[in-house]
């Protein structure tokens, strides 16, 4: 609609808004220096490994002094805020990026104060968050297939689940993970056709169509579970896809054994991610897809078949959650459990609002998740008498505040869970 | 999101709405047919959804059952008499794992020896104990529904509510039942309400949608109680995240000896049943709240406070959940542990669902599930068939009420004369 893209210029330059982001950088700053610069002493390193572990390339390690570090980063924190409140418009239309830098500073202060006198492994830190991210950066874009032409997908979760078992049950069955994953791919798939027909053609909720797909497939993967696969071990067990590394380019030092050296799945999400915009952005069904997400009456109008093309995104957003899913049988545990996904499919929806209904935005949400959920384990190792539940939590909150407009507000297609009707 | 409804044409529409809204409650709702011919053409859908839905868990328990494709293998009559076995067996330790078993009851009863007969009875009374927290959860998402609010998040609320009702119940001491136990539900009641309270306020202040945020609000609570009951409120001699166990003051009276747990919190929960019927229907408050739900815009232009209702649908929806929580704390288990609440959260909505966010309905839908649950932990003992089949069953019955067409198609049913009433949510996106 005409007024949105109106309200998003006027909020950008918002002076209010400018202000309260310049405070933010200070008060950002203002931490760093009393929470973590305070309680260094002088003369401690931080030391960050970087080479993860298990790989026989050797870069010198990055040693820190942790009191200047610190106090560098407070400072440019502060600078940062003093410019954006000195200036009228402050950072104008580049202020989240400088809030995103802002943040990371904050971010590599804690790690810097975390680990000062010891050492962190950064790159086996980033490799696992990146790993992490896969599920949620697939299912991520499982919901903005589905949400760009308009059909909420609250079900991730089921149709990953329900992947991710089907997958391991035919790949140990035919011995084959390629045969696994491609059925896993198909289960996405069905489950995305039956959210279709309930909120396509029966013009169920969206919601509620999504919810019965997540009790059912939490029903029948235990059901199966329980009754097969645990008592025929043999049923259970299809193996993972080995790591691969990419010749020359995982020779990269510090990037390269965190990027390209990793299984199928990460290469296929960072493809997928890749063409997902570019078929978006760039090409006339990705406009025609997210004309039907904004303005259904009006594409119809211009020919375009919304029920077809919400058709089709939501089968192709499910056989991207089925690829997903299969990513915890077959690219990272090797066996089913019951509800192993434990809520990822509903992080990806985190991720996907996060990321502004963005592959790329959704990726850097799902890093940021995969980050948080890597460094919860490394705390106590670390000896940081931060509940590691809390930092947990921190994704989860992050997101509500996402939502509730404070970084400016998320965009969501404007027919999103409207069900069409032709008239 | 709301700005179209400054456009001079969307207010003129909405006071039209409005008024033929108020037109609408404020005559008597037309008869047609009497009474129990009503209730009847009402109840062909759900009764019919709950049958279908036994037909085609029937079939996945044939479909999984070795012995029947072993009797097939041998001959179709053999193939039929053994997916007939597997059916016919699994549904009578269904039964008798919800009612009781009528053999079982008889001898009992003969006997006279009363242990014997508490055993006997005690599968109907655990059905009672297992649908007494899906009353209050299903409760807690139909309110939600009557106001348009899709409250996800029971889940994190009955979450909550437990923690607030376990810390009363075993940090106060020295006081009378009859005062701790009013005090323990109180505080329950008041943890789920904080839970609901911040995604509605969300809702009302910044529109924040109320699904992302109950769902969100699920996993913050979910890291809540394992940091408690890891760190907090760990019982100090056990290595297990479970909190001390509760005042003897604080658990509700249970009616009979072992081994029946049948406690006050089914009677407390029809209670609370009552009173939002009350709530609902019989107050302004409830009126302004089914208002709200059945058209915003016409309760706006009605001089109705929508951020006041929103907040006060969602409060009191988490303070119900609270309380589902609460009673499993103070009624059964008489501690908290992590995980002690199993999928009550997602099974609400099908219960609201299926009751038709009534809570007469919503009572007796929860009496389905939660005999249905009950017998199922018996049927997987007997027939060695998952308890998981449950959920499947849930989701079947869930998906033919919410596509009432489908039902209708399948069994050749006239369209109604009145208009259907759908549940549908708001959407998060613009418009």
């Amino acid at each position: 609609m005409a007024t949105t893209t109106l309200r998003r210029e006027i909020e950008v330059v918002s002076p209010t808004r400018q202000r309260v982001m310049g405070v933010i950088f200070l008060i950002i700053g203002a931490a760093i220096w009393l929470l973590f610069s305070r309680s260094v002493q002088t003369g401690q390193v931080t030391t960050f490994v970087l080479t993860p572990g298990g790989i026989d390339m050797s870069v010198p390690d990055w040693k820190l002094p942790s009191l200047a570090t610190l106090n560098v980063l407070a400072a440019a924190c502060a600078f940062l805020g003093a410019f954006q409140l000195a200036r009228a418009r402050g950072f104008g239309k580049r202020t989240n990026l400088v809030l995103g830098i802002v943040s990371g500073f904050f971010i590599f202060g804690f790690l810097t104060w975390a680990a000062a006198g010891q050492s962190l492994n950064l790159a086996g830190l980033l490799n696992s968050s990146l790993l992490k991210a896969v599920p949620l950066t697939l299912g991520a874009m499982s919901g903005i297939l589905c949400e760009r032409a308009g059909v909420v997908n609250i079900a991730i979760e089921g149709m990953m689940l329900a992947g991710a078992m089907v997958g391991a049950l035919i790949g140990s069955l035919t011995g084959s993970l390629l045969a696994g994953l491609l059925t896993a791919v198909l289960t996405g798939a069905l489950m995305g056709l039956v959210h279709a027909v309930l909120s396509i053609k029966y013009k169920t909720d969206q919601i509620i169509s999504g919810t019965v797909i997540n009790i059912f497939s939490i029903g029948i993967t235990s059901y199966i579970s329980a009754k097969f696969l645990q008592v025929y071990q043999d049923l259970n067990n299809p193996g993972i896809y080995a790591n691969w590394d990419i010749p020359l380019i995982s020779r990269i030092p510090i990037l390269g054994p965190i990027l390209f050296s990793n299984n199928l799945f990460v290469y296929a999400m960072l493809i997928f991610m890749i063409a997902l915009h570019i078929a978006l952005f760039y090409t006339r069904w990705g406009l025609r897809l997210r004309s039907v997400g904004e303005h259904p009456k009006a594409a119809d109008t211009l020919g375009i078949n919304v029920y077809r093309t919400r058709y089709m995104a939501v089968i192709l957003g499910g056989m991207m959650a089925g690829f997903g899913g299969a990513y915890f049988t077959l690219g990272s545990v090797g066996r089913f459990d019951e509800v192993m996904t434990a809520g990822r499919g509903f992080i990806s929806l985190a991720a996907m609002i996060f990321g502004n209904w963005t592959p790329f935005g959704s990726f850097g949400a799902g890093l940021l998740f995969g980050f948080a959920d890597s460094l919860a384990s490394k705390l106590a190792i670390l000896g940081v008498k931060i509940p590691s539940q809390f930092l947990l939590m921190a994704p989860y909150v992050a997101t509500m505040i996402v939502l509730a407009g404070v970084v400016g507000r998320s965009q969501a297609p404007a027919a999103d869970g409207q069900p069409y009707e032709k008239e | 999101m709301t700005d179209d409804n400054t456009s001079p044409q969307s207010e003129d529409n909405g006071r039209k709405a409005g008024q033929i809204l108020l037109e609408e409650l404020a005559s008597k709702p037309r008869q047609r047919g009497s009474f129990w011919r009503r209730t009847a053409q009402g109840l062909v859908v759900p009764l019919l959804a709950i049958f279908s839905g036994l037909v085609l868990g029937g079939v996945i328990i044939i479909l999984t059952t070795e012995a029947v494709y072993a009797g097939f293998a041998q001959s179709p009559l053999a193939g039929l008499s053994e997916a007939w076995k597997a059916v016919s067996q699994a549904y009578s330790a269904l039964f008798a794992g919800s009612f009781g078993d009528p053999a079982r009851i008889l001898s009992a009863l003969q006997s006279g020896d009363a242990l014997a007969i508490r055993r006997a009875f005690n599968p109907f009374f655990e059905s009672l104990v297992a649908s007494t927290p899906y009353i209050f959860a299903g409760l807690a998402v139909a309110l939600g529904f009557r106001t348009g609010l899709f409250n996800i998040g029971a889940e994190g609320q009955i979450f909550v509510g437990a923690i607030f009702a376990a810390y009363v119940g075993y940090a106060i001491t020295g006081v009378p039942a009859v005062i701790h136990i009013p005090l323990a539900l109180l505080a329950g009641a008041l943890g789920g309400g904080l839970w609901g309270f911040i995604p509605g306020w969300l809702k009302a202040k910044v529109g924040g949608h109320e699904v992302i945020n109950t769902i969100m609000m699920n996993y913050i609570a979910f890291r809540l109680s394992d940091w408690l009951l890891s760190g907090p409120m760990k019982r100090p001699d056990s290595f297990n995240p479970v909190s001390p166990t509760i005042q003897e003051t604080a658990m509700l009276p249970r009616f009979f000896d072992n081994p029946i747990r049948f406690h006050l919190g089914f009677f407390i929960a029809l209670g609370v049943a009552w009173l939002v019927y009350w709530f609902l229907f019989k107050t302004r408050w409830g009126f302004d709240l089914r208002t709200v739900g059945a058209n915003p815009n016409a309760a706006k232009y009605a001089g109705m406070n929508i951020t006041m209702s929103t907040v006060l649908a969602m409060s009191l929806s988490g303070a119900l959940a609270g309380l589902a929580g609460t009673n499993e704390v103070l009624g059964l288990n008489h501690n908290l542990a992590m995980a002690f609440s199993s999928g009550y959260g997602f099974d609400s909505i099908a219960l609201a669902l299926l009751g038709k966010s009534h809570p007469l309905g919503v009572v007796l839908a929860s009496l389905l599930f939660g005999t249905l649950r009950n017998g199922a932990g018996r049927m997987q003992v007997v027939t060695n068939i998952p308890i998981d089949i449950i959920s499947v069953l849930q989701a079947m019955i869930l998906a033919f009420i919410a596509a009432p067409a489908i039902i209708r198609t399948v069994y050749r049913l006239r369209q109604p004369e009145e208009h259907e009433e759908g549940v549908f949510v708001r959407s998060w996106g613009g418009g």
